[in-house]
């Protein structure tokens, strides 16, 4: 598989702030890609960085071949950004909009692609309506439309869901779907977990400007795979000593990771011992929110992860 | 070539869709100046042997054209800096000299349709010679340049509205005003008269006037040469704040 997207120690300070502090990452063609992190992780940044919009301090970041300072021209062309943020022209109507956006890319008589994007967005209807008059939901499937309008080969979508209904989002990424499905390779970054668990093959993981994990997502689920115990004890109880130190504790339920189901015995008899009577329990599956908070709360050395 | 185009075009659908306001407004402020001016002064002055309401009205084309101008770029870029949407126009493959091109361009063409709106409005009071087409032309199109530019330097550099108005109010405007609009600068006092030749745009307008009534407070051709030069300064300014991405690329 060629690569996609290439960055390779990429350092972006903003005063004495260290916002990415030296990101390695490749992304294959076609693949959809997932870019996870709480906020200040760098994400954006990091995109940014990609789009030219920010200018990293050291490192080198190159889109299909074409590095994304010296080569530009050819390096935005292949890249189709969706901003985090809900911005738009409120000069234009939709289709100027993407008129305009076409041209800037150097593309006239753009027309039949446009209408295929404002149909697959469900915003046909819209086409001539003023960008001021549409709700936030709207202005959100148009900047989709308007990273799309010069058929990059790699889209870059930055927290495309926020706030949208879930109509439009299963509706999204049914249509990014189709278009990774197509070969576009796809960057994604969420804050919605299961989004991404659901979509990405595979993920990267950063904490303060570092990559902490990347992995496909099957083996970052396999890495934390197993169950979850999760129980609610009668009160007035606390969870004996012994099993405190492995377990967190949140609105009074209590969660235990288990390694494999033969656990729970032993562990039952623990809370037997100390009196405890359990009021709720629940054996769950690992998910990407397990795997995050994992490592997000681990000590693992970056270095060793970003490999 | 493309991007450079739709830029341009863009930035002049954005005043145009707005004309009334960005076009009509200033030719009617022009044309109260005239009316109150003229009257007030018509039968008492004349200046460079021209009466008073033909010697103000190229005075007025130029500063409305001026004022539109710097109004055009700084707006347009404090305006999507403020909303964002200067992604849209960052992201793209255009480079920042056809970013200065377009959006000078742009403003170049506001002034040049104020600064016209301006003539056609006010000729039903006074009939101003034009003794030098071209060399209205020339100040005309490059004085517009000049603050397009100095309208995107400002529109860059405020970080808001306020700043903005700040520029355009205690810079823009004072050196507008006092450029001998209204008067010939033969008629201030000495300390008066040195200071206008040190403001620019004295000689924008001093050089504009000439190509009417073949008269003018200093030669021509000194008036062509600071302006020539102040475009190329801030030319070289505006370009160089583009090329380093200052406040517009982290």
């Amino acid at each position: 598989m060629s690569v996609a997207v290439a960055i390779d120690r990429v350092e972006k300070r903003f005063g004495s702030v260290s916002a990415l502090a030296g990101v390695s990452l490749q992304i294959g063609e076609g693949e959809f890609f997932g870019l996870l992190g709480p906020n200040g992780a760098g994400k954006t940044t990091l995109i940014s960085c990609l789009a030219g919009l920010a200018r990293p301090n050291t490192g080198k970041l190159v889109v299909m071949g074409h590095d994304v300072v010296t080569d530009y021209r050819a390096a935005r062309r292949l890249l189709g950004v969706v901003p985090q943020e809900l911005v738009f022209d409120p000069f234009f109507s939709v289709r100027e909009t993407l008129r305009i956006q076409s041209g800037y890319f150097g593309i006239r008589n753009n027309g039949d692609w446009i209408d295929e994007i404002l149909a697959n967005l469900d915003l046909t209807a819209k086409a001539d309506t003023n960008m001021r008059r549409l709700s936030g939901g709207m202005k959100r499937r148009v900047l989709v439309a308007q990273a799309l309008v010069h058929k990059p080969p790699v889209i870059v979508l930055d927290e495309p869901t926020a706030g949208v209904d879930v109509e439009l989002r299963q509706g999204l990424w049914q249509f990014v779907q189709r278009l990774n499905r197509d070969g576009h390779t796809v960057i994604l970054t969420t804050h919605y977990l299961e989004e991404a668990e659901a979509l990405c093959g595979r993920i990267a993981m950063l904490k303060q400007g570092r990559v902490v994990a990347l992995d496909s997502t099957s083996n970052l689920l396999a890495r934390f795979a197993g169950q979850t115990l999760n129980l609610r004890l009668a009160s007035p109880g606390t969870l004996p000593e012994a099993l405190r130190a492995r377990a967190t504790e949140s609105g009074g339920r209590w969660t235990l990771p288990l390694a494999d189901l033969g656990e729970i015995e032993p562990l039952l008899s623990t809370l037997r011992e100390a009196g405890c009577s359990i009021e709720d329990l629940r054996l769950t599956q690992t998910d990407l929110e397990d795997v995050f908070l994992g490592v997000m709360q681990s000590t693992v050395s970056p270095n060793k992860a970003a490999v | 070539m493309l991007g450079f185009r739709t830029l341009l075009y863009k930035e002049v659908l954005r005043f145009w869709k707005v004309s009334f306001q960005t076009v009509a407004a200033p030719v009617l402020t022009a044309m109260l100046y005239l009316m109150i001016f003229s009257h007030v002064l018509e039968a008492h002055v004349q200046v460079h042997g021209v009466p008073y309401p033909a010697f103000l009205i190229p005075g007025l084309v130029m500063m409305s054209a001026l004022q539109n101008a710097f109004a055009n770029s700084s707006s347009s870029l404090i305006q999507s800096k403020v909303t964002g949407s200067v992604v849209f126009v960052l992201l793209p493959p255009i480079s920042y000299v056809e970013f200065f091109l377009a959006y000078v361009m742009a403003a170049m063409l506001r002034g040049l349709m104020v600064g016209t709106g301006v003539v056609l409005g006010t000729i039903w009071f006074a009939v101003p010679d034009l003794q030098a087409p071209l060399w209205v032309l020339t100040f005309i199109v490059l004085g517009g340049a000049i603050m397009g530019a100095l309208g995107m330097v400002a529109g860059i550099w405020a970080d808001k509205f306020d700043q903005l108005a700040g520029f355009q109010n205690f810079l823009i405007m004072p050196l507008t005003m006092l450029s001998g609009v209204f008067y010939s600068i033969h008629s201030l006092p000495e300390f008066w008269q040195q200071v206008s030749r040190f403001n620019p745009v004295f000689y924008m307008i001093d050089g504009f006037r000439f190509g009417f009534f073949g008269v003018s407070d200093v030669a021509p051709e000194t008036s062509l040469a600071v302006v020539a030069m102040s475009f190329v300064l801030v030319s070289a300014a505006t370009l160089a704040l583009l090329r380093s991405g200052y406040k517009l690329r982290s």
